[in-house]
């Protein structure tokens, strides 16, 4: 059984009068633990997908199936809290809390589902160590660098151990060097078991990928790598 | 999310945009501190009128000429409608009543008085020697009236203090002569200075034999009786016993309207309570204005942090996780304003007492109790607005914001 499975989704936005399809009738099924690249030129629909798959946003027509559970009718609830324990989100700014230390940043997923406070700092500790950070819990984040930033964000996103990580462009506001290591330690992580998928713009990455879906006017034109065709 | 979380969430928000907070928090603050203050200053003033006229003792009936209410069918209603004069005798009559310790007719009305070369536009009162007793006169110089008979005109008056003042000066006046109208009389004693009084500024008063008065202003009828009750349990039965006797001497027909203090006092008390309840209602306004200002604060607030609230809720907050935390903000800084402004309000209460030694200027608990209360209640209800909002936001919409 795939871990997601998308088939026949159609997402159309109004902007203005003009209605404007982002996805058309798009199919696609990920296992779980793969590394899947989404990529594709600006507006082609990518983020949307990327979204869709996050549960951030509903499709109009067709089908979504997470772990085998039909997800396109959950209230809006029910589906916060299957982001909350399933879904690692990592975003291109970070999104970082200003008025709170890397610790507590990490720390929110953990508030939101309500953990004891001596289970959520060693579960907190734990994950500033996975990402190499120990030493900053207690900065706030105007205080670390782009690099450390995202790696506090991707603990953020690992620290309810969810069974995939979503990630739109998560190299994007580092340079070349850090947007390196934050790509391998994404992968380390996909490594150790955790679905990987990342939109992006990064053609190293992309290659990096063991999948890579390209997107082109909201038509799912190419899907090199899946298992299907692989097997 | 837990109760103690969303505190605690809600906190570092407030804490982190200083400025927002302090605005708000003053807001509410000047709100409560103007409830606070203003009853304390309306309750002050209907405590000190009360303790006034508690001074004076709670067993005194006021009988007037005239009936205010209605009463049922007799002879004299058929006969004449006019009420007949309240008399010197009548007067007496009540004085002689077994119930009644003491009585005295009251007179009133202006006239000028002219001493040591000068002359002055005031008050008399013509009455007898007990009203010193009724309405607990002290003298501060020289004595009352004399005991007289009380039909016959006396030449004694005692007057004022502020009368005496304005008359002559820095002396006593004491064995001067002073003339009412076209009457002269001699300044027996001054009456200590008291202010306001049950008839009136007593200060202000040249106080006359009722006789003289009445010859002075050319009339047969009083215009009060005062009576003192011998016992202030015996007040009602005091006042039914007036009656009969009233009705008798009058034909019948009960034609005066009898007040006792105890009536007196709570007609006051009831006006100058709802005075205070005025006050507060007017110093409520500026609490509604406060949340008004919490909603716009509010609302700010989301707009400022719609990146956050697409965060929280792709890290999977509900939307009633979203509501709680906004409303949890407003009404933390709606209740620290609150305290805030509790303090300010007795601070306030504070210097009236200091400045205005005589008036009692402490906030009634209802007035702070609803203060509070309200600030909280206007801090969540406006506050609904904003955290609805942010709950609503679109996360994908939400995030793309910075």
């Amino acid at each position: 059984m795939p871990q997601l499975e998308l088939s026949r989704i159609t997402r159309t936005f109004a902007l203005g009068k003009a209605k404007v399809r982002a996805l058309t009738n798009v199919n696609v099924s990920i296992a779980a633990g793969e590394y899947v690249a989404i990529m594709g030129p600006s507006g082609s629909g990518k983020s949307t997908l990327l979204n869709l798959l996050g549960l951030l946003d509903r499709p109009d027509t067709g089908r979504y199936r997470l772990e085998g559970r039909d997800v396109t009718t959950l209230s809006s609830d029910e589906l916060a809290a299957v982001r909350r324990e399933r879904i690692g989100f990592v975003f291109q700014s970070f999104h970082l809390v200003p008025r709170l230390t890397a610790a507590e940043n990490i720390a929110l997923p953990l508030v939101l589902e309500g953990v004891a406070q001596a289970e959520r700092e060693r579960r907190v500790a734990e994950a500033l160590a996975r990402v190499g950070l120990t030493d900053r819990a207690g900065h706030k984040p105007d205080e670390l660098s782009g690099g450390q930033r995202q790696r506090i964000a991707i603990a953020r996103a690992i620290v309810m151990r969810p069974a995939m990580l979503l990630a739109d462009e998560p190299t994007g506001n580092l340079d070349r060097h850090t947007g390196a290591d934050v790509t391998e330690l994404l992968e380390s992580l996909n490594d150790a078991g955790t679905t990987l998928i990342v939109v992006t713009h990064d053609p190293l990455m992309g290659r990096r990928a063991r999948r890579r879906l390209i997107m082109v006017d909201g038509v799912l034109s190419d899907d090199g790598g899946a298992p299907s065709r692989l097997s | 999310m837990t109760a103690a979380d969303t505190l605690r969430f809600a906190a570092r928000a407030a804490l982190g945009y200083r400025r927002r907070a302090v605005l708000l928090v003053l807001a509410v603050a000047i709100g409560v501190a103007a409830v606070v203050a203003l009853t304390a200053l309306g309750d002050g003033v209907r405590r000190y009128v009360m303790h006034q006229f508690e001074s004076i003792g709670s067993n005194l009936v006021f009988v007037m000429p005239g009936r205010t209410e209605t009463g049922g069918l007799s002879l004299g209603s058929v006969v004449t409608n006019t009420p007949r004069d309240l008399t010197l005798d009548d007067a007496a009559a009540i004085a002689r009543a077994p119930l009644v310790l003491r009585a005295a007719p009251v007179v009133v009305g202006m006239s000028e008085a002219a001493a040591n070369g000068r002359l002055r536009e005031t008050h008399i009162v013509g009455t007898t020697s007990s009203i010193a007793d009724i309405l607990h006169f002290q003298v501060a110089q020289g004595r009352f009236l004399p005991a007289d008979d009380w039909k016959r005109p006396g030449t004694a008056a005692v007057i004022g203090e502020t009368v005496r003042k304005e008359l002559f000066d820095a002396e006593s006046g004491i064995g001067q002569m002073i003339r009412i109208g076209d009457r002269r009389l001699r300044v027996v004693g001054v009456i200590k200075a008291t202010g306001q009084g049950l008839i009136g500024n007593i200060d202000e008063m040249v106080v006359v034999p009722a006789a003289t008065a009445m010859a002075l202003f050319n009339t047969n009828s009083l215009f009060r009786i005062a009576v003192e009750a011998r016992e202030r349990g015996a007040v009602a039965a005091t006042k039914t016993q007036i009656e009969t006797l009233m009705r008798a001497r009058h034909g019948g027909e009960l034609d005066v309207t009898l007040i006792t203090q105890d009536a007196l006092l709570a007609t006051f008390d009831s006006v100058l309570g709802a005075l205070t309840l005025a006050v507060a209602g007017i110093a409520a306004i500026s609490l509604a204005v406060a949340g008004i200002l919490v909603m716009n604060v509010m609302l700010v607030a989301v707009a400022q942090r719609t990146a956050e609230v697409g965060l929280l809720k792709a890290l999977g907050a509900s939307g009633s996780d979203v509501v709680r935390v906004f409303l949890a903000e407003a009404a933390l800084l709606s209740t620290v304003g609150a305290v805030f402004g509790y303090g300010l309000g007795q601070l306030a209460a504070w210097g009236i007492r200091v400045a205005l030694p005589t008036l009692p200027a402490w906030p009634p608990l209802w007035a702070v109790a609803a203060a509070l209360a309200l600030a909280l209640a206007s801090g969540l209800a406006f506050g609904t607005l904003p955290a609805r909002h942010a709950a609503a936001l679109d996360p994908v919409v939400a995030l793309a914001r910075h």
